[in-house]
């Protein structure tokens, strides 16, 4: 620093590093509380029950696997929506799409991103849940297909504006190299555009599947909340996911029960799965960033 | 394969993966028209004077849903007080002050994860720490400091995203003319990225007034006969407002649980809007 600053000027800067800093504080602080509440959930019941099929914690049976497999059900069914249907949305606006029709859509995309879950959950039950049950032939709509339909609209918007920039971010070179060899604009989009966007999709399908296993609301409206193993057609049976059981049941624990400390445990769970999703993200895109200098230089 | 083949059907086989993809993209976005089409249509009739400004009555299966209007309002408002300026410090720090070493880059993937954290996982940390640990119970004060944490990453983002639009020459020629450091930032750089930074924080707060998992165990209340008086009562919200009447409460009449949907989208679209216009009138305003 210069010798003109002043106090406040030293104040002042000081109080931005500090609000810089505070992201690392806040993440610390999440895991800190959630370990001190979870934790105990380890020493007051023994692991082997916390692995076990059934989740009922009236007669204190806290098997989380139900929980963990409702969650991977729902999610996996949401990705097989929002996968595809997220990288066509991407291609065609990127790609295909004139630049007044691209104006139009990137908006409407983000309207869908902005939607407040809870809504979308609302709709689920009134209109979604009775569909299903109708055209499939179930006895309630209210199962884990409903909740995968619901949730892969809900990543789409993830998936779609990631992958977007990253099509958006491949060099125009690449395409007229591709063009000018005699290849159709499909063949440029499939064989050279996409291939080199390559990380940055994978990286939208990583965050769009993360934003799908957080998910809270609309899952727990929609998904007919039974915490059982799933068989053979899980999909249209009602499901319970991690997210859905602490929204559920947490209002209703006594602070400091075993109940409560499992419920913590669970959010430890979660936390642990966006941290590994969203770090090997951030990971592909730097390694990616900095082949591409290699490249370059 | 397609290689070998004439071009015909090399344009044969473009055509069909064009209209795949214009099929899918109408898949995705006419959805999102009918969704929001649909609620107004059903919610519209419910909404009236006595509605916006009248307590439920009859166990929430009539009468208006103010409380849960100016619960959101308040949630919100509550939101900016603690999020705005901490992005915003954190957005400043990073566009303008860090240097490019390993702690700059943790700070960044902590953005990162948080702003990846499930919002449920919001709550329970909420809980943990301002309901419980701080003892502020379940209130405003602890529903929207846990909001705001939330919103800080789409606000830091955006925000910094602003602030590096900046042009460098700006700010060289300001230090050149014997400003400070700070007052660059304060009276160059900040007013040029202001359309910018604000346009982050509605859509940060637009995702806050909407989100119901994070206030659940922190300050949404289920029902309330009167307004919140102060920053620790608890208060009823428009989300979890729309939960309640369509899973806890039998027998709800379905218009004015489409009245709330409607009051919800307005209030969370409205925001999308405003950023919108703003973010349009900034690109055709600006200078560089």
């Amino acid at each position: 620093m210069k010798s003109t600053s002043t106090w406040p000027e030293f104040l002042i800067t000081r109080l931005i590093k500090a609000s810089g800093y505070s992201a690392i504080v806040f993440v610390a602080l999440i895991f800190y509380f959630l370990l001190n509440e979870g934790a105990p959930a380890l020493f007051k019941t023994p692991l082997s029950s916390l692995l076990s099929t059934r989740w009922y914690p009236i007669e204190n049976y806290f098997g989380l696997l139900p929980l963990i497999s409702g969650s991977l059900i729902v999610t996996l069914g949401a990705a097989l929506v929002a996968v595809p249907f997220g990288i066509g949305t991407a291609v065609f606006m990127s790609e295909i799409a004139p630049r007044w029709l691209r104006e139009i859509l990137k908006p409407l995309v983000e309207v869908l991103g902005g939607l407040p879950s809870v809504v979308l959950g609302f709709l689920g039950i009134l209109l979604l849940a009775p569909f299903l049950r109708r055209a499939l032939d179930l006895p309630t709509g209210l199962s884990a297909l409903a909740g995968a339909l619901l949730l892969g609209g809900i990543a789409v918007p993830t998936v779609v504006s990631v992958a977007e920039d990253a099509l958006d971010s491949v060099p125009r070179s690449y395409r007229d190299a591709a063009l000018a060899l005699g290849a159709t604009r499909w063949q440029t989009i499939w064989r050279v555009t996409l291939p080199a966007a390559r990380s940055g999709v994978l990286t939208a399908v990583m965050l769009g599947i993360g934003r799908a296993i957080g998910e809270t609301m609309a899952v727990m409206m929609v998904t007919g909340n039974a915490a059982v193993m799933p068989s053979l057609l899980a999909l249209f049976h009602p499901a319970r996911t991690m997210t859905a059981t602490i929204a559920a049941e947490m209002g209703e624990v006594a602070n400091g029960s075993l109940h409560y400390h499992v419920l913590f445990f669970i959010g430890i769970v979660l936390f642990l799965i966006s941290l590994a999703i969203n770090v090997t993200a951030s990971a592909v895109v730097f390694r990616q960033k900095k082949r591409a200098e290699r490249i370059l230089s | 394969m397609a290689t070998q083949s004439s071009s015909a059907s090399r344009l044969a086989t473009q055509r069909i993966g064009f209209s795949l993809m214009t099929l899918m993209t109408l898949l995705t976005v006419t959805p999102i028209l009918l969704v929001v089409a649909y609620i107004v249509w059903q919610g519209a009739p419910a909404i009236s004077v006595e509605f916006l400004t009248g307590f439920p009555r009859e166990g929430m299966k009539a009468g208006g849903i103010l409380p849960a209007i100016v619960g959101t309002f308040y949630l919100t408002l509550g939101t900016a007080v603690f999020a705005v300026p901490l992005g915003l410090g954190a957005a400043i720090y990073l566009s303008e002050y860090a240097p490019d070493n390993r702690w700059t880059r943790l700070i960044r993937l902590a953005i990162i994860n948080l702003a990846g954290i499930p919002s449920v996982v919001y709550g329970l940390f909420g809980l943990g720490l301002f309901v419980l640990f701080l003892r502020f119970g379940t209130s405003i004060l602890a529903a929207s400091l846990t909001l705001s944490i939330m919103t800080l990453p789409v606000i830091i983002s955006t925000a910094e995203e602003a602030l590096r639009a900046v042009p460098q020459s700006f700010r060289v020629v300001s230090i050149s003319l014997g400003a400070t450091r700070w007052q660059t930032i304060r009276r160059i750089v900040l007013p040029q990225a202001l359309p910018g930074i604000l346009t982050g924080v509605i859509l940060g707060l637009e995702r806050a007034a909407g989100e119901t998992a994070p206030i659940l165990f922190t300050g949404a209340a289920f029902f309330l006969p009167r307004l919140p008086h102060s920053p620790l009562d608890a208060t009823m919200a428009l989300p979890y407002h729309l939960f309640v009447i369509s899973t806890q409460v039998p027998g709800m009449p379905v218009e004015i649980q489409y009245g709330t949907a409607l009051v919800l989208l307005v209030f969370v679209l409205g925001m999308n809007v405003i950023a919108s216009v703003i973010r349009s009138r900034a690109r055709a305003k600006r200078q560089w």
